[in-house]
């Protein structure tokens, strides 16, 4: 043998099967790699200490019990978008109108509080504007959720459009309702009377929103997992040939799982207008149904793992504009760094499922012929 | 034969994937001048091995000669550039180009594009070997034989002198076979290497040279073909002998139980698929249907099944006591709530029959989710069944929640006819039920058919292998075109009969008479 190229450098190799502790191992191996190379970057392009870079973030997000409960309010607002978008997911309904469906959920629980407040007891108002939520959600998903299941038009493009209907719709009452006049702005509805708030439980400001998501995580890896609901969509889902062979209707189930979608979201709407922020803007949202796109899809759909998922973002949100804030830098550098950390995290996905073996052979022979 | 030098040999080639040892230290010489049979039950490693020669995977261990210099093949391209060219199961062809246009895509070529000059070159490839091609024909205008044509044209284009054929014979008529096989002879004679890869012991005997036999990934020998017969070959197939002859007991009390009258369908393009089809289907019979592939025998199942609009016609499903159910306009659900226990074994079993994606027993809730509690699914006798289903009919998984996907086409057609067979039905229908399946599980299903006839059931049996036909059903139902060509009882009929009111209405008989 004379030594000459054989093999190809290196071979890409599924695997059959890996432990969870290794994949989880991979996972952090992820995060660490995603930490040093961040450090490396502040160092050379900043010039500022990494470590104190850290501590800023985990201040941000930890460093008083009212952070504390930001996060996880933050965590819990994107964790119920992207339960929402979930089961339209499953079902492979590219939901990315998550938005617009928790914007008209804040919508008709803003309009709830302003027109109602007088004509309704307040639990009684609370109640109405729930609902008006639930079910101005549940219509936008809904819309498109008929067209896909009638002339199957493309749902990505109809529910991405429907966000900006939505935009535009809340705009439009913003000026409406605008507080004073000519402000461009609502303002805190009902701020002396507080009719229509969530009351607060438990002592914390935003106790009642978390255990509202909470509950409905659970609600919905039951239904996704358990129920003959869950299970129809995921079948329609995988093959809609396989869903008609076994007699479910495709169409139903498609309209079905688009209501629940949309209703989620009406929920997530309803909370950010009643149980947070007790106004109306176009930007109450955040980008938080684009964001569940990302959570979903990172948590391969289970519900639990979302929990997970969400925290780190909003973690990372939060800890990036406190830096951008706190060492004077551009928040374009907080950006990047995000993007680096969830560039390994994602990635490293990649090394769980395949295996890269490297030529072997070229340095046996060295040896040998030594 | 010692004499002459081998085109391609291979020397201890080993190939894994993850635990599975798929190719384990094989040797294999393929000659010039010959065409080689390679055998094996599904996943003994043969379309490994051959895919390790043409460059889509690349061996573990071993080496490969080509007229005795060793050779690496890193991608199908290298394997092109040492004459080795390879034609699928399954064909990649782009539909809306021509003949041409397909054989040279991808191609490099110097300077203009000269279309003229390459359609001129495909003629001449074709008249050397007597192919029946159109170079300027559209991939959609063409049967699936022509476009099987235009397949090993374009390997010859490329040059290649060894050539590889992975089932090649699965999709086409008796007819077609015939052709396909005097083409391969000359190209044989012609001095090329040929290595076909089936699994129909018939076609074996009638075309090759020389057979070389696979059993789990090893190498268990090889011999020309005139030395051997059928039962030696597939003995060494399955390790251990095996009972060749499919048993057909003779119904016991057949009475009428679906009777189809005038039955027409159209196609979303307005092409008749079914023209005024009439049978009957009797309890404790298994009524085959013969036809070239895409002559309504989807849709005439589909139809029964109530997953296929009809124009008009009906299908009438008639109970032990005499009373008849219409299940046209029904869809399956309805069908089921009318107590009517129809079972079947679509042609697409991964992207139909079952979700590819979902493990066993969630496939076997396919059929049952609906019997759960309340809102809930009942996830347990799913899983028992599968468990059952496993054990009985021998299906090889690492386990009850493995995906479907990841076994093999013989174990996925067991989970599929397990399950539509343990709901006690009193009709099924099939279509290509043994598919790509080795002698081993063909014999499994056959059998498993079989049971369901002496239990009362009236078989609907869509084949492709007329053989096969002709010596399990007990009347055969020919289609040409969409038209019932004729019923001939399964006991005696002849094969080259069948055949041809397979491809002209009544046959030749009717033309003379």
């Amino acid at each position: 043998m004379n030594g000459k190229n054989k093999e190809p450098l290196l071979h890409i190799i599924k695997r059959g099967s890996i432990p969870w502790y290794r994949a989880w191992g991979i996972r952090i191996a992820a995060i660490v790699v995603a930490l040093i190379v961040c450090a490396v970057i502040t160092m050379t392009v900043t010039g500022e200490d990494p470590i104190q870079v850290y501590l800023t973030m985990i201040d941000s997000s930890f460093g008083s019990e009212r952070k504390m409960w930001v996060l996880a309010q933050n965590t819990a607002m994107l964790l119920g978008v992207s339960l929402a978008v979930t089961p339209a997911f499953r079902m492979k309904f590219w939901n990315i109108g998550g938005e617009g469906q928790v914007l008209v959920g804040c919508l008709a629980a803003a309009a709830c509080m302003i027109c109602l407040a007088d004509a309704l007891p307040n639990g009684l108002l609370i109640a109405v504007s729930a609902l008006a939520s639930i079910i101005a959600g549940a219509v936008w998903a809904g819309i498109p959720a008929f067209f896909k299941a009638k002339w199957n038009t493309n749902e990505t493009l109809f529910t991405l459009m429907m966000n900006y209907v939505a935009t535009q719709l809340v705009a439009f009452f913003v000026i409406i309702w605008e507080v004073p006049k000519g402000s461009g702005k609502i303002g805190i509805i009902n701020q002396s009377t507080e009719l229509g708030w969530l009351p607060e439980v438990f002592g914390g400001k935003y106790m009642l929103n978390v255990i509202i998501i909470l509950v409905m995580t659970v609600g919905l890896y039951v239904y996704l997992n358990y129920s003959k609901h869950g299970y129809e969509l995921s079948v329609v889902g995988e093959s809609e040939r396989t869903a008609r062979y076994v007699g479910i209707k495709v169409e139903k189930v498609i309209i079905r799982t688009m209501l629940l979608s949309g209703a989620i979201c009406g929920v997530v709407g309803f909370l950010l207008v009643s149980g947070t922020n007790h106004t109306l803007s176009t930007t109450l949202s955040d980008g938080r149904g684009f964001t569940a796109v990302m959570v979903s899809w990172l948590s391969k759909f289970n519900p639990f793992i979302m929990v997970l998922t969400s925290f780190m973002l909003a973690f990372l949100d939060k800890g990036s504009s406190a830096i951008s804030t706190s060492f004077g830098l551009n928040h374009s550098f907080s950006d990047i760094l995000t993007g680096v950390i969830l560039f390994f995290i994602i990635g490293c996905e990649f090394f769980i499922t395949y295996k890269l073996s490297f030529r072997k052979a070229a340095g046996k022979e060295v040896k040998e012929s030594v | 034969m010692d004499n002459k030098n081998a085109a391609v040999k291979m020397r201890n080639i080993s190939k894994s994937f993850g635990t599975v040892k798929a190719n384990d230290k094989i040797w294999l010489d393929i000659y010039r001048g010959e065409i080689l049979a390679l055998l094996g039950e599904n996943g003994s490693g043969k379309t490994t091995l051959m895919n390790m020669l043409s460059g889509i995977y690349f061996p573990d261990e071993g080496e490969i000669f080509i007229d005795d210099k060793e050779v690496v093949i890193r991608s199908p391209k290298d394997a092109l550039s040492l004459g080795i060219g390879m034609i699928h199961q399954h064909f990649k062809l782009v539909d809306v180009l021509t003949a041409t246009e397909n054989i040279i895509l991808g191609l490099e070529g110097k300077g203009r594009l000269d279309l003229k000059a390459a359609s001129q070159k495909i003629r001449e490839i074709c008249q050397t070997y007597g192919f029946d091609v159109d170079p300027d024909q559209h991939i959609y205008e063409m049967s699936v034989s022509q476009k099987q044509t235009v397949e090993i044209v374009k390997v010859l284009y490329r040059g290649a002198d060894i050539l590889i054929l992975d089932e090649p014979t699965a999709v086409l008529t008796p007819q077609e076979t015939d052709k396909l096989f005097a083409v391969l002879r000359n190209m044989r004679d012609a001095g090329k290497a040929i290595v076909i890869i089936t699994h129909k012991m018939h076609e074996v005997e009638e075309l090759s040279d020389r057979v070389a036999v696979l059993r789990h990934g090893q190498f268990i020998g090889d011999m020309p073909t005139k030395d051997t017969n059928a039962q030696e070959m597939t003995n060494m197939m399955v390790g251990h002998p095996v009972e060749l002859n499919i048993e057909r007991p003779e119904p016991k009390d057949p009475k009428p139980r679906i009777e189809i009258k005038d039955l027409t369908v159209r196609s979303i393009d307005d092409v008749i698929k079914l023209d005024n089809v009439s049978f009957t289907a009797n309890s404790g019979e298994i009524l085959g249907i013969a036809g070239i592939s895409g002559c309504g025998q989807k849709e005439l199942l589909e139809a029964i099944a109530g997953l296929q609009p009809v124009e008009s016609g009906s299908v009438s499903y008639i109970n032990d006591d005499g009373s008849r159910e219409e299940l046209l306009g029904k869809d399956p659900l309805s069908i089921a709530e009318l107590g009517v226990v129809l079972s079947f074994v679509p042609e697409d079993r991964l992207g139909m029959g079952l979700v590819a994606n979902m493990d066993l027993g969630d496939n076997m809730m396919l059929r049952s989710f609906r019997r759960g509690r309340g809102i809930f699914t009942d996830r347990k006798s799913p899983r028992k069944l599968a468990k059952n289903v496993v054990d009985e009919l021998d299906v090889v998984t690492p386990g009850i929640s493995t995906p479907v996907r990841k076994l093999s086409g013989g174990n996925v057609q067991k989970v599929l006819v397990g399950r539509e067979i343990a709901s006690a039905p009193t009709v099924l229908l099939t279509a290509y039920a043994v598919r790509g399946l080795d002698i081993n599980s063909s014999y499994t299903i056959y059998d498993l058919i079989n049971r369901q006839k002496e239990k009362g059931v009236a078989v609907i049996y869509v084949g492709e292998d007329l053989d096969v036909l002709l010596e399990l059903c007990d009347r055969i139902l020919v289609l040409c075109g969409g038209k019932v060509s004729g019923i001939v009882p399964g006991r005696g009929a002849k094969k080259r009969e069948v055949g041809m009111m397979m491809t002209k209405l009544g046959g030749d008989g009717a033309d003379e008479r």
